[in-house]
């Protein structure tokens, strides 16, 4: 892969959180365009390869480049959604001012300016929360909260988009919805989604990257179950979403 | 309340005067620094540099009284200790964030035994109560005009930080990831809730300043749609307390401090109660 190509790229990574080793020699290419999907159990080293990857960890050993530089010079390139979980219920903002929080440019006084606003309303509209965009943060749906935090990535215009966990709390018709917005935010921007449901990414993304300690990664279509057991290193069920119960029986789509 | 309005209005009583006056515009910085104690949740901390400052207090008068340093008194003694409690606690929460629970402990009665110690040393006698529990009928014209000028300083400096500091608040990450310094930011925000807190224990005392810090503020949390609302409102509140609890206090004959907290729990328990009724939380 060459710098033209080349959205991310990692070699030799090694990180440890005191004397626990999370990543051990990493190596992943992420090209232009491309939508990769992390999964792997709990604590194997999803997030802190994300964290990585945005310059909010450093690593102990390796390196990681951005569009071919380092990722402290290039993450405002980066669009990021976080797991919404985090988020204090009860702090006063309006859904518009959160969305703003993309517009924010590492200056001291950070005021934004009208087309700041045009941003945030466009990214509000695509997400399709134009309509709430006055509206408490506190008092929309945990799948709204989601939206506004995906609004909030696509205001700051970036080229790469990293989500982490953002089905966790959606039902499977917001999924839907949610699958066909990340399509068509694919054909201009590099997607990296970290998740725990295996079935949700076979059909979409074109690459799997499972972390586990180490990283490997697939084409989506050789996802097995045997694959998926080696990954995890246990019993796992895979749910198929294609798959309909009617009330007169079982049948396959 | 006639007897409150008599004494305010009473050419011999100018301490009054500059009690209520000094309360109204102390309400500011207690409203405005309070909301970001509020929903950023450094209660705590704001606890542990108000303790710390007893040590600066006891720094001081030990200098004056002891060792003769005229020009270094306990108000310069208790900012200095509190602008480097607030720089400790940055510090910590940048590299030993799992820490920082001990950290603020620690700080929290370090501050209180060094204060004691000092002032146990300190020729003369000087009562560790006046600054444990404040006494807004002590105010000078000077405390005054401190106060004025930390209200230039607070509504100054939030003015024109008010959208950086409202992402470091709501998500300190993300700030980050946008390119802004967030731990020189964290730590400015640290140095102007120990500068209130300095100002401000004159009136409520190292012990309470933290209710006054805080109560209305939660209060106002409830109401308000954003972080500017909810200075605004809160400072509301902060006045409304104070001149209750200084009316209270002067017609019972009551310590002021207390008075006026015991208002503002009173008022938080009603607002939590009253939204509870109306089934908003």
């Amino acid at each position: 892969m060459n710098e033209e190509t080349a959205a991310i790229t990692i070699r030799d990574l090694s990180f440890a959180y005191d004397d626990i080793q999370i990543l051990c020699n990493v190596r992943l290419d992420i090209w232009r365009g491309d939508s990769i999907c992390i999964v792997g159990p709990n604590g194997g080293g999803k997030t802190t390869l994300i964290k990585l990857i945005l310059g909010l960890l450093s690593p102990d050993r390796g390196i990681i480049r951005i569009f071919g530089r380092s990722p402290e010079e290039e993450r405002q390139r980066i669009g990021y959604v976080p797991q919404y979980a985090k988020y204090d219920p009860q702090f006063p903002i309006s859904v518009l001012d959160v969305v703003m929080m993309g517009r924010l440019a590492g200056t001291l006084r950070n005021r934004y300016s009208p087309q700041d606003r045009d941003q945030a309303m466009a990214a509000l509209g695509q997400t399709g929360l134009a309509d709430l965009a006055a509206r408490p943060f506190a008092s929309i749906s945990g799948g709204q909260r989601q939206r506004t935090l995906i609004a909030r990535a696509l205001a700051s215009g970036g080229d790469i988009l990293i989500l982490d966990e953002p089905t966790a709390n959606i039902d499977h018709e917001s999924e839907v919805r949610f699958l066909d917005l990340l399509k068509g935010l694919n054909e201009r921007m590099t997607i990296l989604m970290v998740t725990h449901e295996v079935g949700f990414a076979s059909s979409f993304f074109k690459r799997i990257a499972c972390v586990n300690r180490q990283v490997v990664v697939h084409p989506t279509s050789r996802l097995t179950g045997q694959l998926i057991q080696e990954m995890y290193g246990g019993d796992l069920q895979m749910i198929r979403h294609d798959h309909r119960c009617s009330e007169e029986g079982h049948r396959h789509d | 309340m006639i007897e409150f309005l008599a004494a305010l209005t009473d050419p011999s009583l100018p301490f009054f005067r500059y009690a209520v006056l000094t309360g109204i515009f102390a309400s500011i910085p207690f409203g405005v620094i309070g909301t970001y104690v509020v929903v950023r949740r450094i209660s705590y901390i704001a606890g542990a540099i108000s303790h710390c400052i007893l040590g600066g207090v006891g720094a001081g008068l030990y200098l004056q009284n002891a060792l003769g340093i005229s020009w270094f008194g306990p108000l310069h003694g208790a900012i200095v200790v509190a602008l480097l409690a607030s720089l400790i606690l940055a510090v910590v929460s940048m590299y030993a964030k799992q820490r920082e629970d001990s950290v603020i402990g620690a700080l929290w009665s370090v501050g209180m035994a060094a204060g004691l110690l000092f002032i146990a040393k300190t020729p003369g006698y000087s009562d560790p109560m006046s600054y444990l529990f404040g006494n807004i009928l002590l105010i000078t014209r000077t405390d005054f005009y401190l106060v004025l000028a930390l209200d230039v300083l607070v509504i100054g400096i939030i003015g024109f930080f008010y959208n950086t500091f409202l992402a470091i608040c709501f998500d300190e990450e993300y700030a980050q990831l946008r390119g802004i310094r967030t731990h020189w930011l964290y730590l400015l925000l640290l140095c102007l809730v120990a500068l209130t807190i300095v100002l401000l224990v004159r009136i409520v005392g190292i012990v309470m300043v933290i209710a006054l810090l805080t109560l209305p503020a939660a209060i106002a949390g409830n109401f308000a749609r954003n972080i500017l609302q909810m200075m605004v409102l809160s400072t509301v509140f902060c006045i409304l307390f104070v001149i209750l609890g200084l009316g209270t206090s002067y017609s019972l004959d009551l310590p002021s401090g207390p008075v006026i907290i015991l208002f503002a729990a009173a008022a938080y328990l009603l607002a939590l109660l009253g939204l509870k009724a109306v089934g908003r939380k």
